[in-house]
């Protein structure tokens, strides 16, 4: 019994610090990693948006975008993933825009002529590797806009 | 011998466990009660875009940061007037978690909007005034004395200075949302809505409402107000079902802000994509019509006017 207790007392230490631990891996990828593709006059709306995402787990993100603004959309996944794949939907649920068919690229640049609210469909998919868990990993969602 | 220490073993195991659950939650400063008088049908807006809504996945509503909102209000040919910044005596009457919430948004926006019109050395002060809201609600170096050094280094670097603006209020933000305070997070994104909404309606003045591209600007926040609803409402209750005092409060006092809003008309066409292979720049072009009477305007601008005034007290 004492060692189930030890064993239980191990494991519940364990997720709390492997908890912390992503948590802070998430924030450090989203600030060093993600963040550094608003570049090119981009500047980050200061806003945070990332979770730790496993394979075949998706998100989603509403927003309101404003009339003659340019907007650059960044979202990337941590190495531990595979490419993220992102869609671009409006309110007539029409895709604007979807990465699969761009090579799977992290950013995509827009400005509009009517202000909208959209949605940004977020799906980790699963990997070819030859694990036999899933892989786990941060997803961070940015948005950039340039002074007019 | 080990099976009388068999239910010592399993409460200390227990007791321990529930420590450490308690670590990781302390740090929220959520408070709670069972019971609110808040009618929810009145409150949730149906809204297209948000039909399907997947509650089995990650959802994340994104409110204009304070940032973004000075931007907005200044691409719109909106002037600057310090007369209408929160006053810097005001800092230390912000004691409670939640008017330090508030008013760490209401000061951000302050500063965004200062910085955009280089007034440097208002956006140096409203920075410390952020500042102390940060330390007042324990964000641990959100916002330090090397920002401000940073600041004063980079007077005449907008960019540097738009940058540094936007680092502190990510660092404020993903230091709330990783430590399980979401709801704290969320009620300084709307004091920072509320501040952009309250100064951009005083801009407007007395001036037509015809043609005025502030006012349509402030006609077209009743799409990011149906995301405050959304984001008030998806932190209204913690993991284990309690309601957070401090959201319901916000959201009873927004009823009124979403009875204006409910007199203003924003509608939309159907989203043409016009990509540009030269600048990598998609156009999404599409017509919008905002239907708002002077009346209607006014009353926006007395309700906003209202809440932003309990906000500052």
């Amino acid at each position: 019994m004492k060692k189930l207790l030890r064993f239980l007392f191990i494991v519940t230490i364990f997720a709390f610090t492997a908890s912390l631990y992503l948590s802070a891996q998430c924030k450090g990828f989203a600030k060093k990693i993600c963040k550094t593709e608003l570049n090119e006059g981009y500047i980050h709306d200061g806003n945070y948006h990332a979770a730790i995402l496993t394979e075949g787990e998706e998100a989603e993100l509403y927003k309101t975008f404003y009339s003659g603004q340019d907007y650059r959309i960044v979202i990337c996944g941590s190495n531990a993933l595979p490419d993220v794949e992102f869609q671009i939907i409006d309110a007539y649920k029409n895709i604007l825009y979807d990465n699969r068919q761009h090579n799977l690229i992290r950013i995509w640049d827009f400005r509009l002529e009517s202000s909208q609210q959209l949605k940004i469909a977020v799906k980790v998919p699963v990997g070819k590797g030859d694990s036999e868990y899933p892989a786990s990993g941060c997803v961070a969602i940015m948005f950039g806009f340039r002074e007019k | 011998m080990q099976s009388n220490n068999f239910p010592l073993n399993i409460i200390r195991y227990i007791v321990i466990c529930s420590l450490l659950v308690l670590f990781t939650s302390c740090k929220s400063d959520k408070t709670k009660h069972k019971s609110s008088e808040l009618n929810l049908e009145d409150f949730i807006t149906e809204d297209d875009i948000f039909d399907d809504v997947n509650q089995a996945k990650k959802i994340f509503y994104s409110l204009p940061s304070p940032l973004e909102t000075a931007m907005l209000i200044k691409s719109a040919g909106a002037d600057y007037d310090e007369e209408l910044l929160n006053s810097l005596d005001n800092v230390d009457k912000y004691t409670t978690n939640m008017s330090m919430a508030l008013n760490l948004g209401i000061y951000t926006t302050d500063l965004s909007f200062a910085s955009l019109f280089d007034q440097t050395q208002t956006s140096i002060n409203y920075m410390e005034a952020a500042k102390k809201m940060a330390e007042g609600l324990d964000i641990v170096d959100a916002i330090n004395n090397e920002t401000i050094k940073r600041l004063e280094q980079n007077l005449n670097n907008r960019d540097i200075i738009m940058d540094i603006i936007s680092e502190t209020f990510l660092n404020s933000s993903s230091y709330l949302k990783e430590n399980d305070r979401q709801a704290v997070a969320a009620i300084v994104l709307v004091g920072g809505w509320i501040e952009g909404l309250y100064i951009a309606t005083q801009l407007v003045g007395n001036k037509s409402i015809e043609n005025n591209k502030l006012v349509d600007r402030i006609s077209e926040q009743k799409l990011s107000f149906n995301i405050v609803q959304r984001m008030l409402e998806e932190n209204r209750k913690d993991e284990s079902g309690e309601e957070d005092e401090d959201i319901v409060d916000l959201m009873v006092q927004l009823k009124e802000l979403k009875n204006s809003f409910d007199k203003v008309k924003v509608e939309t066409s159907e989203i043409k994509i016009e990509p540009n292979n030269e600048t990598n720049v998609t156009t999404l072009k599409s017509q919008s019509k905002i239907t708002i009477t002077p009346e209607a305007f006014n009353e926006l601008k007395e309700n906003v006017r209202i809440l932003r005034t309990n906000f500052i007290q």
